[in-house]
């Protein structure tokens, strides 16, 4: 389990890793904190011609906020977001879902971009970024744009983003203050990927639903956006019936994984049992 | 492509060698400086034998390449005890805990406790299971390697006041 | 045992091994570097079954750094397959059972055919490990595909796909055994019940992957070879053999071992091929399994699927009991009928059954090869009993603890002989114990079995599902048929044991150091042993089967106690004394009852060394140096009690456990510290088995969890504290009383834990793993 040959290069600047990039033709893979592409390179599942390195590109880690938006470096480690006092007051929901991407040691390394980029179906960090109708900064060679969480996912391992670009900061809506959130997923081992999660952001006004924010992963290709689900909350309320009811119709729309650890039916039914947790768990957060 | 040079500390103390780009860093501790204490457990991230301080923090040897540790400040199991050889307080405890059997997973283990400690200086027990699922062992069922970092924790000058 | 001094052996000694693993001082097969040394890596089978047509080296043998590459077809030519002779079993064993084996011999590299995906077809030898595997990746493999056959149910049925032509039939090995007349018995019975229960496939999965290294003097013609085995007297018989070389030029040892729980139990073709290759090549060679590797190619264990029918009276009383099996030993058989045996005699566990059959059928089938690991058949046995003894106590409306009260075998009918013969062909007869206290004291360790039910009433009213569940077993330990001691008095005046015993952290170099302490009187620190070394030991059989505390324990007693003749005939000499008036004290010997005026050991062996001026009386030889090699009259019964608690997530199907008891009796207890980090080692990977892990292959024979991402182990979340009751019942067939311990821990908790999860949800789980898509897909009862 020894990876191939490739050509290493650690580029300085965002520009300098774009030429390099394009110097390959899709041939070479950003190397960013690594916890999900070296394994694959180790299995030789993964053979880039080249990596290009951008954990030296200064401009790439931070967290600042500007207005109701958080915009986070591409680089920013797991670790830091777990730590950051500006993450717990601002995206709490993020905040939760940092602690469930694997361990304490892989969060060192592993950075909020990365994930993204990478766009497991089981990450938890691109539902939360779909959650919050977040998006992404992209740069490449015909410079930078802007994309939107659901323009972004689009199958397992597959994003929008072009083979020349380079993610360079991830941008998450401030959450309303008086918002609830909930992460539930299960995976069969603390740290695991999860076989389904379902982040849930809850506006209440009494027993009403302001707004209801319901994003999921795991279950399908590609993490998703629960509309229908939502729509029932705002319409119907936040009681048991009207919970359930949402939860049952994600249930119903969702075109599930089936591999060895959950059959589409299993995650079908988690899918539905998960978000009536999840909803109940992120309308009571904060009343 | 050639090699490359690569100059780190590790354990206080500078190093410099030469390897392929790909070279594990794990792969380059253990070949190249002979520091054979980190051990390689599945070279994919889950298993924790190969974690080490990076920049003080812990972090999978086997996920990065040694040419990524250019400058870097590392410590490894063989950076844990005294000076003169004397084991550090947490080794002490895993020591009389017997929080070890076959040793193989002890030097990741350590490590990651190490970080979790500093992370989490007065954990509850469950919160110590939770940090050391970083690292998986297959001999002790666990529960003497909680036991032993509940101890330490508690020895610690920091949880004392 | 010998002195009046304090004794050693019942302390938590602290262990001597620790220091060098805390500073990451070990020395595991991947530590060291031989000068000149090469690495090796496989190419392995990508499919399940095929026909080798060709296979083409040019590239690789052309790759940079690449020094050496090889097919199966060509080594074929020049070596034979792995021996079989660790297969025989005792002629008292073959005359008395009812038995067929047929067992393929396993080439080193396949040649013929590739029969599990993983199989090694050729090897490459380089200067790096990544050089090694870029040249594999370039041998083209011209293979004739065939139809594989992975259901070991369908692989023994007319017109399956077969794996050894030779045979013409996947049916590789069969037994029977009977007491009493279970047909009439099952006839006869008042209630009656039949089910399938399923022990899905395992296994030892240690943190360090198998490695070897092999260094070649052409000089002495001397072949060394380091190896993380459990057998080193094993290895170095099937490696001279392989080489042609006599035994006493082949040297094979085991340094640190990062766990062993019998998947490192046997000989593998690799570990002759490193041998082979380093004498061809002329230089040390060097293999390091990879975790993919290990997942795919190291043995597998369990994977057994056993049809029961038990009658049993209103009382819940077995009146008999019959199980016909089928083992599922994937392409080759490396240990032969072990262990579909060992289910066999163990299926009665602590009950009296007065009528009893057992039928084991062994079928190969296009999957990793299956072998020992912990329990060795065991838990497969006692899944089957504990959950059919859970079924009879539904079907009387009786508690579980009562049906297995009622069933057990009661301390006043100790020793108690069961009607069948062990594999060493002996009688079967439980030695001591008491298993009815066992459970009791299990039982009270989780706080009582009233006190739960009060609980899980509760629990349920707040729609929580809480369950308890029991597993008993007995494990025959310290099988033979023997195991050596040497001890020698070192001119220093320690006390040296050498034996082929190999440890893989279970503390061996602590406990015999208490043992022989409280033997020579002397403390752990004036012990030196030579483990795993077959320099250092004429002969040996390894540390496998919960066997090395009782074997080596006896053979250095009695080797000790040689030694000690010899050693006060020439302080008798000394001392102007008889023989009969010494005793051993404090590192020394002087004349009982009178203080002062010891001769020290070193004194001693001084006065044993050959040569002039010596201090021998007249007649006695020069020396200080005993072996012995003892052989167990048979095995010694160890036997416990689990009770798992769970609690089941409805919804999420998710198995918390909440507590975990055992009650255990291993006899003499060596070091308490040590036996429970054993028992609770074993528990953790019960617990595993249980609920985790598993090796699932799909309909081609495509292994679906090969890496630990997929093939899960447990982490500290998932393995509760363990309570742990010790019965002290010594074995009265050993002279320190001692029974085994490594393996029981993993023998009870898949059964204990359906049990449970069963008792929480009214449902009946009659296969492992019990996972949680499972539980939230069944109706329940609760």
């Amino acid at each position: 389990m020894k990876p191939a040959r490739f050509d290493y290069h650690c580029p300085a600047s965002v520009d300098e890793a774009i030429a390099v990039l394009a110097r390959y033709g899709g041939e070479a893979r950003v190397l960013a904190g690594g916890q999900s592409l070296v394994p694959m390179m180790n299995f030789r599942i993964a053979t880039p011609a080249a990596l290009v390195d951008i954990n030296r590109i200064p401009s790439l880690a931070h967290i600042t906020v500007e207005g109701d938006t958080v915009r986070v470096g591409a680089m920013t480690r797991q670790r830091v977001i777990e730590s950051s006092p500006v993450i717990k007051e601002k995206l709490p929901l993020l905040a939760e879902a940092i602690k469930l991407v694997g361990h304490l040691p892989t969060r060192s390394r592993g950075t909020v971009g990365g994930s993204i980029a990478h766009a497991d179906p089981a990450a938890e960090i691109p539902m939360v970024l779909l959650a919050l109708d977040g998006e992404v900064v992209a740069k490449g060679p015909k410079g930078e744009r802007r994309i939107a969480a659901r323009d972004l996912f689009q199958d397992a391992l597959t994003t929008s983003l072009a083979a020349d670009e380079v993610l360079t900061e991830v941008r998450f809506p401030a959450m309303p203050a008086n918002a609830g959130c909930a992460i539930e997923e299960f995976s069969r081992r603390h740290g695991d990927f999860a076989l389904a999660a379902i982040a849930a952001v809850i506006v209440r006004d009494g027993d009403k639903c302001k707004s209801a924010r319901l994003a999921m992963a795991g279950v399908e290709p590609a993490p998703q956006r629960l509309g229908a689900a939502e729509a029932i909350l705002q319409e119907k309320g936040l009681g048991e019936e009207a919970i359930a009811a949402a939860a049952a119709k994600a249930a119903e729309g969702v075109e599930p994984l089936s591999d060895h650890h959950a059959s589409a039916d299993y995650r079908r039914h988690l899918s539905r049992v998960l978000l009536e947790r999840a909803v109940k768990r992120a309308a009571r957060a904060r009343f | 492509m050639s090699e490359v040079e690569i100059r780190l500390t590790v354990n206080g103390k500078p190093y410099a060698g030469r390897c392929e780009p790909r070279k594990l860093l794990v792969d380059f501790l253990r070949e190249d400086l002979g520091l054979t204490g980190t051990h390689i457990g599945c070279e994919h991230g889950i298993c924790g034998a190969c974690t080490i301080l990076v920049g003080g923090e812990a972090a999978r040897s086997c996920l990065m390449f040694a040419v990524q540790a250019e400058g870097a400040d590392l410590v490894t199991v063989e950076g844990l005890a005294k000076e003169d050889g004397e084991l550090n307080p947490l080794q002490q405890a895993f020591h009389q805990h017997h929080a070890l059997q076959c040793g193989f997973c002890t030097p990741g283990m350590l490590i990651a406790a190490t970080d979790f400690l500093r992370s989490n200086p007065r954990p509850s027990r469950d919160e110590i299971r939770e940090g050391l699922s970083a690292v998986l062992c297959r001999c002790t069922g666990y529960r003497n390697i909680v036991d032993a970092v509940e101890a330490a924790a508690a020895a610690a000058p920091a949880a004392k006041t | 045992m010998s002195g009046a001094a304090a004794s050693w052996v019942g302390r938590s000694l602290l262990r001597r091994e620790d220091e060098r693993l805390l500073k990451g001082q070990g020395a595991f097969v991947a530590d060291f570097v031989l000068p000149g040394m090469l690495h090796a890596a496989f190419l392995r089978s990508p499919v399940a079954h095929a026909r080798i047509r060709a296979v083409d080296l040019a590239r690789a043998k052309a790759a940079p750094g690449v020094a050496f590459v090889m097919s199966g077809v060509e080594l074929a030519r020049r070596v034979p397959p792995v021996p079989d002779s660790q297969l025989v079993l005792p002629r008292k064993w073959t005359t008395q059972v009812q038995h067929s084996f047929r067992n393929p011999r396993q080439p080193l590299l396949a040649h013929d055919k590739l029969r599990h995906v993983g199989e090694a077809v050729a090897v490459v030898v380089a200067d790096s490990r990544y050089a090694a595997e870029d040249a594999a990746e370039l041998i083209r493999l011209d293979l004739e595909p065939l139809a594989p056959v992975v259901d070991p149910e369908a692989a023994l049925r007319p017109g399956a796909p077969i794996l050894h032509e030779q045979f013409d039939t996947n049916l590789i090995g069969s037994f029977r055994i009977e007491k009493g007349a279970v047909e009439e018995a099952l006839a006869a019975a008042p209630k009656r019940l039949q089910r399938r229960f399923y022990t899905h496939r395992y296994s030892a999965v240690p943190m360090e992957c198998r490695g070897v290294a092999a260094s070649f003097d052409p000089r002495t013609q001397t072949m060394t070879i380091w190896s993380a085995t459990q057998v080193v007297h094993w290895l170095r018989r099937e490696a001279a053999g392989i080489l042609g070389l006599p035994e006493s030029r082949v040297r094979a040892l085991a340094l640190d071992v990062g766990g062993g729980f019998g998947g490192k139990g046997h000989v593998y073709p690799e570990d002759l091929l490193i041998a082979f290759l380093a004498r061809e090549i002329g230089r040390p060679v060097r293999w390091l399994e990879d975790r993919h590797e290990h997942l795919l190619a190291a043995t597998h264990s369990r994977d057994q699927l056993h049809d029961v029918a038990v009658g049993f009276d209103g009382e819940g009383r077995i009146l008999g009991f019959r199980d016909d099996f089928i083992l599922d030993c994937g392409a080759w058989n490396p240990i032969g009928a072990g262990i579909a045996y060992n289910t066999a005699v163990h299926l009665p566990g602590p009950y009296k059954i007065p009528n009893f059959a057992a039928s084991a059928r062994i079928a190969t089938t296009n999957k990793a090869p299956n072998s020992a690991y912990r329990g060795a058949g065991r838990p497969e046995a006692a899944f089957a009993m504990e959950r059919a003894i859970d079924l009879i106590a539904r079907e009387c409306a009786l508690e579980p603890a009562e049906v297995r009260r009622r069933n057990m075998v009661a301390t006043a009918e100790m020793p108690y002989s069961v009607g069948l013969a062990y594999r060493d062909g002996e009688p079967i007869v439980y030695d001591s114990g008491d298993y009815p206290a066992a459970l009791e004291q299990a039982l009270a360790a989780v706080g009582g079995l009233a006190g739960f039910r009060d609980r899980q009433r509760r629990a349920r009213g707040e729609g929580r599902s809480l369950g308890l569940g029991i597993a008993a077993y007995v494990e025959g330990t310290g099988v033979g048929p023997f195991e050596g001691a040497t001890v020698r008095i070192d001119p220093s005046g320690k006390i040296y044991l050498a034996s082929g015993a190999a440890p893989q952290g279970q503390g061996m170099e602590t406990i015999f150091a208490q043992i022989l302490a409280d033997e020579w009187s002397v403390v752990p620190d004036d012990v030196v042993l030579s483990l795993a070394d077959t320099a250092a030991i004429a002969d040996g059989l390894g540390t496998i089967a919960s066997r090395t505390t009782v074997c080596l324990s006896a053979a250095l007693h009695h080797a000790s106690r040689r030694l000690k003749d010899k050693v006060f005939q020439i302080a008798a000499h000394l001392l102007e004394c008889a023989p009969a008036d010494l005793e051993l004290r404090e590192g020394g010997v002087g004349i009982a009852g009178v203080p002062g005026g010891e001769l020290s050991l070193k004194r001693l062996a001084a006065a044993a060394k050959p040569g002039w001026d010596n201090g021998r009386p007249p007649g006695v030889e020069a020396g200080l140096e005993e072996t012995c090699y003892w052989e167990p009259p048979t095995v010694t019964w160890s036997y416990a009690v689990h009770v798992a608690v769970v609690e089941v997530d409805r919804g999420l199907g998710h198995v918390r456990l909440e507590d975990y008891a055992i009650a255990h009796d291993c006899g003499t207890v060596v070091n308490p510290l040590l036996v429970e980090g054993q028992v609770r080692g074993g528990v953790a990977q019960g617990i595993g088995g249980a609920l985790l892990e598993e090796f699932a292959y799909d309909g081609e024979g495509q292994l679906l969890t090969g890496s630990l991402a997929d093939y899960l182990l447990p982490t500290a979340t998932d393995v509760p504290d363990i309570a742990i009751v010790h019965l002290h019942s010594p074995s009265p067939l050993n002279p320190l009383g001692v029974k085994g311990v490594g393996e029981g821990g993993a023998v009870a908790p898949p059964a204990a834990i359906a049990n449970a999860v069963c008792d929480a949800l009214g449902v009946e789980i009659n296969e492992t793993p019990v996972k949680p898509e499972t539980l939230a897909a069944l109706p329940r009862a609760n």
